[in-house]
């Protein structure tokens, strides 16, 4: 490798006291010399500016300007690269350095530097995402489906074998979703009931409908109410705790341990948690029910000064039976349907930690507007029902 | 690496005094003396459950022991401003069992991110250096795109490396750097180690179960037994130690078939 020295003169520094800076111009008969010093490393580039700075002092590379790095007393690959890009990505012709630093420009200078590759960019990603998001939807529609077709086998299975059913599962199921679920349904339930019977309190005294309550207030949290708030607080408790559960298991290989020990996902994580769900949210819905019921008669109690036991002997005149049934109806098919998209959304994640935290959100976002959806189906359904 | 005209070679970069570690009345750890060397490589041994990664983990600062003094290049890891550790965790490389690449960023971007990070560097400056350590561990351009998903065992292990040396530390911590390889690319991911470690001149801390490996990198070797370092010196020293873990370890059958392929090709 040619390695010529700057120049042989002594250094003649204008300035006897050596300054603090890593870069000093010499200038000599022949040529003009930039001589380097002191801390070269990633640790002294790091601070705010620095780079800029020695960039700036290096000026402009030309071919006959002499390099010094005598003085350098540490340098890494860093601080290597800033030169060596300051140089063209060679060695200059006349540089001096210890054979120390001549070894790490030896190594830059074995491998060139490749290019990273850049990021693509279409023009027509736009088009290009509404069609993947097209056949996404497709493919989640499909697989949906699939999945449920597959828990109508899985339940006629259980129904033909119940001795041999995920008995286990689902009781485990059942207290994680329904039991721990009781404290902050009640509280909502209670504090919803609370604020409906308030507001609705007042609009009714100014026609001296106080009587009305009841009725308001058993049938919108019986029929609509009661059912959605459990099925959105459920969705978020615990729809994003399956997927978040079944998306953990694929990326632990989990789910392919079981698959291949021949037991079915179907069977031991769909079934389970779907059965647990149907069973856990009508009694969720019932309870949730009672406790906004509750919230509401102690509102009428000090907005109206309604007896709560005048309250709860009006209630079954005013609500007939017919919507307790169908908002325990609603119980069952919104926790069936949450159970199955979570699974759905956890079977479908991909190996890596995005994927698990956009499921997880995927996962709830669709469950609870499927939820709204199918209370609208059923709205219109049953629109001739208990009503009257 | 920082290679630096003025270090001292004999000068110990960590320093542990009187370790204890317990969780709840386990003791793991008691009363643990280890000393590194600047520009050695040292593996830690010992048998399940005694407590090397745990070790490894109070080193870098991610544990804490019950008592006792680790410092790392004089200072002490535990304590002090965060400003001083933020400063320190800079100067040592970590290499994960698995990896532990972030999974979002593409490879490129994963051996980039420690120097995005001291939010100064010129974009240019971090791609020539990303660039070159991604070259340094044997992997292109086409590579650099990659997601770590779309990876194999022995490439993430190389990015992994890669990454722990992108703001060229001058410690460089491995757990189980072999694990999980083939013996080809075992074989080969020692090989680069050990150019690597000439040409870069950091220290290693090394956590491993592969004898092979052990044999062919370490200068001293530490072995943890009874809660403690029982011994720490040159591997031909460790062996000739009378004690239970150290016989079964090295000189059963495996350890004697490692040996007697590397041997020839330590003397080099």
């Amino acid at each position: 490798m040619p390695v010529f020295c700057a120049s042989g003169a002594p250094l003649m520094a204008p300035s006897m006291s050596p300054p603090p800076t890593a870069i000093r111009w010499q200038s000599d008969t022949d040529r003009r010399t930039c001589i380097l010093a002191g801390d070269w490393t990633v640790h002294a580039l790091a601070r705010r500016g620095e780079v800029a700075a020695r960039r700036r002092a290096l000026g402009d590379f030309t071919d006959d300007t002499g390099w010094d790095l005598s003085g350098v007393t540490t340098l890494d690959a860093l601080g290597a690269l800033l030169l060596w890009r300051h140089w063209g990505q060679r060695l200059p012709v006349h540089l001096t350095a210890p054979p120390i630093w001549l070894a790490v420009f030896e190594i830059l200078a074995s491998q060139p530097i490749a290019a990273a590759p850049a990021v693509e960019r279409e023009w027509l990603a736009p088009v290009r995402q509404l069609g993947d998001g097209m056949f996404a939807a497709l493919s989640h529609g499909r697989d949906l489906l699939r999945l449920l077709g597959q828990l109508v086998l899985d339940l006629g299975g259980l129904l033909a074998r119940p001795h041999r059913g995920p008995w286990r599962e689902i009781s485990a199921q059942l207290y994680q979703a329904g039991a721990r679920a009781l404290l902050i349904t009640a509280m909502v339930g209670f504090l919803i009931g609370v604020v409906l019977s308030f507001l609705s309190a007042q609009q009714l005294r100014m026609f001296g409908a106080d009587l009305l309550i009841v009725k308001l207030l058993g049938v919108s949290i019986v029929r609509e109410l009661g059912p959605l708030l459990a099925a959105i607080l459920v969705a978020g408790r615990s729809g994003s705790a399956i997927t978040a559960q079944i998306g953990v298991m694929r990326l632990t290989q989990e789910l392919d341990a079981m698959q291949v020990m021949g037991i079915s996902h179907g069977q031991r994580l769909i079934l389970p948690r779907v059965v647990a769900l149907a069973i856990a949210m009508p009694l969720l819905v019932v309870w949730t029910d009672a406790m906004a019921l509750l919230g509401g008669a102690l509102a009428a109690y000090v907005q109206l000064n309604l007896q709560p036991a005048y309250f709860f002997q009006a209630l079954p005149r005013a609500v007939s039976a017919a919507n307790y049934w169908l908002g325990v109806g609603k119980g069952v098919a919104f926790g069936g349907l949450i159970a199955l998209v979570a699974c759905h959304f956890g079977l479908r994640i991909q190996p890596n930690t995005d994927s698990l935290g956009r499921g997880t959100t995927a996962s709830v976002v669709t469950a609870i507007t499927g939820v709204i959806l199918a209370d609208a189906v059923f709205a219109i359904l049953f629109r001739s029902v208990g009503l009257l | 690496m920082t290679h630096s005209i003025d270090a001292h070679p004999q000068e110990d970069v960590i320093q542990i005094q009187d370790l204890r570690t317990a969780f709840g009345s386990h003791v793991v750890h008691e009363k643990l003396n280890l000393n590194v060397k600047r520009g050695e490589i040292l593996s830690l041994v010992g048998g399940s459950g005694s407590g090397k990664t745990t070790l490894l983990r109070q080193m870098i600062a991610l544990d804490r022991p019950v008592s006792g003094v680790v410092k790392v290049f004089g200072q002490p890891v535990h304590g002090g401003s965060p400003g001083r550790r933020r400063a320190l965790r800079r100067r040592w490389g970590v290499m994960f069992q698995a990896g532990a690449l972030f999974s979002a960023l593409s490879v490129y971007d994963n051996v980039a991110l420690p120097l995005r990070e001291l939010r100064t560097l010129p974009e240019d400056l971090i791609h020539d250096a990303a660039m070159t350590r991604l070259a340094l561990v044997g992997l292109d351009a086409r590579d650099a795109a990659k997601r770590p998903s779309d990876l194999s065992g022995g490439m993430v292990k190389r990015v992994a490396l890669a990454r722990a040396l992108a703001l060229d530390p001058e410690l460089l911590f491995l757990d189980e750097p072999t694990a999980g390889l083939d013996p080809d690319r075992s074989d080969a991911f020692v090989d680069l180690l050990k150019d690597l470690h000439r040409q870069l001149g950091f220290t290693v801390i090394m956590v491993t179960h592969d004898l092979d490996t052990l044999f062919a990198l370490s200068d001293r070797v530490a072995v943890l037994a009874e809660r403690r370092v029982i011994v720490c010196a040159p591997v031909a020293q460790v062996l000739a130690v009378d004690h239970p873990f150290i016989q079964g370890f090295f000189l059963g059958e495996r350890g004697r078939r490692a040996q007697a392929e590397l041997t020839p090709s330590r003397s080099v």
